[in-house]
């Protein structure tokens, strides 16, 4: 029997707080790339801006609509890549990838990572695990013309 | 009056267990369940006459023939055709759709045609006519909305007018559960000699059907939210109409000569089934509309109504959510879309799925009509012959548990 407590894992406390309280959300006036994903099975969608200057991601806005996974999923990864070079950038983007696939990462990817880290509960849920790449593959769009 | 319980022992999956607790299955506007007899007939057509149709002449395809064409009759007399070959059998009432699109369509809506739709439309029943529209220049247009947000038929019949070459309505609503007022509109569309065309996905599984009476000229429907299997849907047609339309697919079957420059079509329905049918299914949906016919369509009709209405009242309840479209008894089936003013229609469906109860969140392929609400997504609960008034209290409990989870 599947009890409340077995969704403690997918909604960790900073996952909804990040939910409730999304980091980094603010239109960005400044930026150099700007990129909107969705995923059209459910509508969920990830305005994602970033400003990049020297090869560096000097500010981040990371805006949208949809589910506590895919929101708080796009407010940590904001924080995540907040003054990244772009190679670093790409390196959590795979980083991300292969921590849903439950590939094992070692320490130094999983420290750059930092807290986007939290949203591994949803290896359960695989039906939940697009709402939690949906902003990743907002950077990926970026980040390939790089 | 149905019997429930009785009718829950023919559905053999209404006995499985989700994460621990009893299926709570209120996710029938997306597919239905099967009952045993129609699982059965699938069987036994493998088991037993496993053979092609209409080319041999041996004891198996005999057989096989017979009964595929005994399922088009069934399905004929479930919704009161005239003619057992304005039954074509598709995939699905996607592939109808797309079928009267590219075989009537192309050949008939011309450079400044207006099609008109209803905003309610499932995907299906937008995007044939959108391509269509584009590739030869015609104008899609929308039907007015009243203040109350229903189809404002008045309004309609000032912007119908003699350039309205076609009008494509659903009859029932699969966000909403609203049913259109389609007699009234298929009566305007004739006074301006417009095709009429009915999504029925809706409406045929949960409600009488009388295509004579609804006199649409095209309708059409899934098998697999009847209680039939996935892979079989339904095109009628009115004879006449479907007799000046070139076919929509080439290829065995649906030829009466071939030579090697030129071909003749075979004569309806077989003109528009190319190739090997789909047989197991297509007979599974006959046995499926002998099964609803059984049980009576009056009766589920009135058994929806009512658990619709139990549904929005119990919803209501709760403070938080909020029921999209109109609330009126009268105008709703058994489909019941809602919204909770902060958490997510996904967030709800998994913690709900946590308790066995199955429900739709998303767009329900109506992403226009859901986001006209401000909305990127709702959570939808739709009932079939099966459900019960306790499943739907079941769902308000997990609903309430889903609010104290996210408090
Ligand atoms: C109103 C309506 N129209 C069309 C469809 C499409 O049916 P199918 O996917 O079986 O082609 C559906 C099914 O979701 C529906 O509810």
């Amino acid at each position: 029997m599947r009890e409340l407590s077995d969704f403690d894992e997918m909604y960790q406390e900073v996952i909804i707080d990040h939910y409730k309280n999304p980091r980094n959300k603010a239109k960005l006036t400044n930026f150099t790339e700007e990129t909107l994903s969705h995923n059209p099975f459910c509508g969920d969608e990830i305005e994602l801006q970033l400003l990049i200057e020297d090869g560096v991601i000097s500010n981040v806005s990371v805006d949208g609509r949809g589910c506590a996974i895919s929101q708080s999923s796009g407010s940590l990864l904001s924080e995540t890549i907040l003054g990244k070079t772009i190679d670093q950038a790409k390196i959590d983007n795979n980083s991300m990838r292969s921590l849903l696939k439950d590939e094992d990462l070692d320490d130094k990817h999983l420290d750059s990572l930092a807290d986007s880290t939290m949203i591994e509960g949803v290896k359960k849920f695989p039906v939940r695990i697009k709402c939690a790449l949906l902003s990743w593959s907002a950077l990926s769009d970026i980040l390939n013309n790089y | 009056m149905i019997n429930t319980e009785k009718i829950r022992k023919d559905f053999p999956i209404l006995g499985e267990k989700v994460n621990g607790n009893d299926l709570v299955y209120l996710d029938n506007a997306a597919t239905s369940h099967k009952p045993k007899e129609v699982i059965n007939s699938l069987v036994e057509y493998y088991e037993k006459y496993n053979s092609n149709v209409h080319r041999g002449v041996h004891a198996l395809s005999i057989k096989a023939t017979d009964e595929f064409e005994k399922a088009r009759i069934s399905v004929q007399k479930f919704i009161n055709a005239k003619n057992s070959n304005e039954i074509i059998f598709t995939r699905n009432a996607s592939e109808s759709l797309n079928l009267i699109a590219y075989s009537w369509g192309k050949e008939n809506i011309k450079l400044g045609d207006e099609i008109f739709i209803t905003p309610f439309e499932h995907h299906s029943n937008i995007v044939p006519w959108q391509m269509l529209c584009k590739e030869n220049e015609a104008i899609l247009r929308y039907f007015p909305i009243d203040n109350n947000g229903d189809i404002d038929v008045d309004k309609f019949s000032k912007e119908i007018s003699n350039k309205t070459k076609m009008v494509s309505i659903t009859h029932m609503s699969n966000v909403l559960g609203t049913v259109l007022p389609i007699d009234k509109i298929i009566e305007l569309a004739k006074k301006y000699n417009a095709v009429t065309v009915v999504d029925a996905c809706q409406s045929v599984p949960h409600m009488p059907v009388d295509v004579q009476k609804i006199d649409s000229d095209f309708l059409c429907f899934s098998g697999h939210k009847m209680l039939g299997p996935t892979g079989i849907g339904v095109l009628h047609g009115k004879e006449d109409i479907l007799n000046n339309m070139s076919p929509f697919l080439y290829g065995g079957d649906m030829i009466s000569s071939v030579t090697y420059e030129d071909s003749k079509w075979n004569d309806l329905p077989y003109k528009f089934e190319a190739g090997t049918p789909n047989i197991a299914d297509s007979i599974g949906l006959g046995t499926a509309c002998e099964y609803l016919t059984k049980v009576g369509m009056d009766n589920i009709w009135k058994h929806e109504m009512e658990l619709g209405q139990y549904a929005v009242e119990e919803i209501s309840k709760l403070e938080n959510f909020k029921i999209l479209g109109n609330k009126s008894k009268e105008l709703r089936g058994g489909v019941v879309s809602f919204i909770h003013d902060s958490i997510h229609p996904h967030d709800i469906g998994s913690l709900l799925d946590g308790f066995g109860i199955a429900i739709r969140t998303g767009h329900h392929c109506a992403m226009p009509l859901v986001r006209s609400y401000g909305v990127v997504a709702a959570s939808r609960a739709s009932f079939y012959l099966y459900n019960k008034k306790d499943e739907i209290d079941k769902l308000v409990e997990g609903l309430k548990k889903v609010e104290e989870y996210f408090k």
